[in-house]
């Protein structure tokens, strides 16, 4: 007898997985979209990303030693931070990112009592945040290099987009959200890795494009669903946000019903809604929604099958 | 301080069970009014005012009122101070009345009035009822302009009307809309309660502060509370010693005669059973006494 046998209680097996290698390997995969937002909107984008970052981390930091327990280790106020920057437009003052940033980490997450309890994303729920309070500041997408409105906004004007700059991401919007390659790029890192799948991602992408099919009056028209899948932030949302470990449902059925709410949420938010935009709302309000979703997706227990579980 | 006295009453109207942070009570107006100081002032007062007199008046009637009709009578006589209140308020401060819009005539609804109706002046006399109502009124009052001096500040960069935010500061909007003033009176509510948990970490006895304790003891469920917790397991202790003690002689013969697995299966099940019945008897009980208690009353 070499080895030592533990004796301890459940789990045995354990992954060599944890929360910072996880929260490592996202802060990777958004780097494609932050590269390309500075490349896109010049130095003040890294300035944001990093207003954003240090906020978050220095309100985790400040609250750990409050609470005498320090989490900033885990690198999951960096991921909130950089997401949240991805969301803002470049012009935005500075002191508004660090109030979002502040908003994220302890009204949303760390009053609720630390990562895992937060029942919202903390970057989108600061997103809506600032949305409500600096309305004029947060849909000021006018740059030095473009002066126009977002894609999407021209679309939903009527006007005519260029689908190809926006797949490169050549065009007005949030630091994080123009490029569609290096949004995918960084989804499929993430894939490779096993961090996502692609039930929630899919289920939304789908959803959403089957009730513009239905319900965007414009038929099956390509240029339209391509323009609608690649504007906006709905592919940043869809793999990096509503696929958070903390806000989405933990089981598979749920998982796709929640990429379907997410779908068609979205959707009456951008065809019926006075804005263009309406991915950040509907995770929000997807996130609200997964406790429902799990009570009724529980799965069933082994040999409970045949007949109705009672309680 | 003595009690139901003026000035204990008055006390704990404002502090001790102020009826926003630590009642929790009337949400409704607190959330939906105080987006500036001057509003949550007003609301705060007119609701002062009717709760004062409706108090006042239920208790100088509370012997006259049959029991079994009191709710509508106690709706009658808010009601009637309501529209005075209103029709004041549209004579002589028509802009506030404006502003308050609808949330006036919901007075009548609001559950501090009725609450305080119910729990405190019917049972108590005319003078401390008074107090009782100045105390609940003012307590509300201040609560609510709090809750608009910070809304207003944040969300305008004003007080009380007066811009004193220096000009580069911009509003933040969401404070005037519903969602801040949630996060205003949570903070607040927080702040409140940090308070209290400083006060007992320096050794004071804050068991009654801001629990909400209206020392009905028989009723009450708040664990927090000292006085409460000792009762209760006093009470526990005693209950399963009078009842333990006459079942365990059968069982024991029944023991006896049975095999020692059995016997095992046996005690399990029926101490699962007896416990069963013993909750429900208890909770027969305690719907007795309460019956009981409204016959009294």
């Amino acid at each position: 007898m070499d080895e030592l046998l533990k004796v301890s209680s459940n789990p045995h097996v354990r992954s060599k997985v944890n929360t910072m290698g996880i929260m490592f390997a996202v802060v990777l995969a958004l780097l494609p979209a932050a590269g390309f937002g500075i490349y896109n909107f010049g130095v003040r984008a890294l300035f944001i990303i990093l207003v954003t970052v240090v906020s978050t981390v220095l309100t985790e930091f400040l609250f750990g030693l409050y609470k005498k327990k320090q989490t900033i280790g885990d690198l999951s106020a960096v991921v909130t931070g950089l997401l949240l920057a991805l969301n803002l437009p470049v012009s935005i003052p500075w002191w508004a990112a660090a109030m979002g940033g502040v908003f994220a980490i302890l009204v949303v997450k760390c009053l609720f009592g630390g990562l895992g309890q937060n029942f919202m994303n903390p970057a989108l729920a600061a997103r809506c945040f600032l949305l409500i309070s600096f309305p004029a500041l947060m849909t000021n997408f006018a740059t030095d290099a473009y002066t126009g409105a977002t894609p999407l906004a021209a679309l939903k004007a009527g006007e005519e987009v260029n689908i190809l700059d926006m797949v490169i991401g050549k065009t007005a919007g949030t630091i994080g959200e123009t490029s569609l390659i290096a949004i995918v790029i960084g989804a499929c890192i993430l894939l490779l890795l096993g961090i996502i799948d692609l039930r929630i991602p899919g289920s939304y992408i789908v959803t959403f494009v089957v009730f513009l099919i239905l319900f965007g009056g414009h038929g099956i028209n390509p240029a339209y669903i391509a323009a609608q899948l690649a504007g906006g932030g709905l592919m940043l949302g869809a793999f990096f946000m509503a696929t958070d470990y903390v806000t989405r449902p933990i089981t598979p059925k749920g998982q796709y019903l929640y990429g379907i709410v997410l779908g068609i949420l979205t959707g009456i938010f951008r065809v019926f809604g006075s804005n263009a935009e309406g991915v950040s709302y509907a995770i929000i309000l997807g996130n609200l929604l997964v406790p429902l979703i799990e009570n009724i997706t529980v799965p069933k227990a082994f040999g409970k099958g045949g007949g109705r579980y009672e309680k | 301080m003595k009690e139901n006295s003026a000035l204990e009453r008055l006390y704990n109207g404002i502090a001790k069970e102020n009826p926003t942070f630590v009642l929790m009570l009337g949400m409704c107006p607190t959330l939906a009014v105080t987006t500036s100081a001057i509003n949550g002032l007003g609301m705060g007062l007119t609701t002062a005012v009717v709760l004062t007199l409706s108090n006042l008046i239920i208790s100088l009637l509370r012997k006259v009122i049959p029991d079994k009709v009191r709710i509508p009578a106690f709706i009658v006589i808010i009601a009637s101070f309501v529209t005075i209140v209103q029709l004041l308020l549209e004579g002589y401060l028509p802009d506030l009345n404006e502003a308050l819009g609808v949330y006036i005539p919901l007075i009548v609804v609001n559950c501090i009035i009725l609450g305080r109706a119910e729990a405190y002046a019917y049972t108590h006399g005319p003078v401390s009822s008074l107090f009782d109502g100045i105390g609940m009124g003012l307590g509300f009052t201040v609560a609510l302009t709090c809750i608009g001096m910070v809304r207003e500040l944040l969300g305008g960069g004003k007080l009380f009307g007066f811009k004193v935010m220096p000009d580069s500061f911009t509003p933040i909007v969401i404070f005037v809309l519903a969602p801040g003033a949630f996060f205003v009176l949570a903070m607040l509510s927080a702040l409140q309660n940090f308070v209290k948990i400083q006060g007992e970490k320096r050794g004071k006895d804050m068991s009654k502060i801001g629990s909400g304790c209206g020392h009905d003891c028989l009723h009450c469920m708040d664990e927090s509370c000292a006085d409460n917790r000792n009762k209760a397991f006093s009470e526990d202790e005693d209950k399963e010693e009078t009842v333990e003690a006459p079942k365990e002689a059968p069982k024991a013969v029944e023991n006896s005669e049975k095999g020692k697995k059995q016997k095992k299966e046996m005690t399990g099940t029926e101490k699962r059973t007896r416990r069963e019945e013993k909750q429900k008897e208890t909770e027969a009980d305690s719907i007795e006494l309460i019956d009981l208690d409204e016959e009294d009353e």
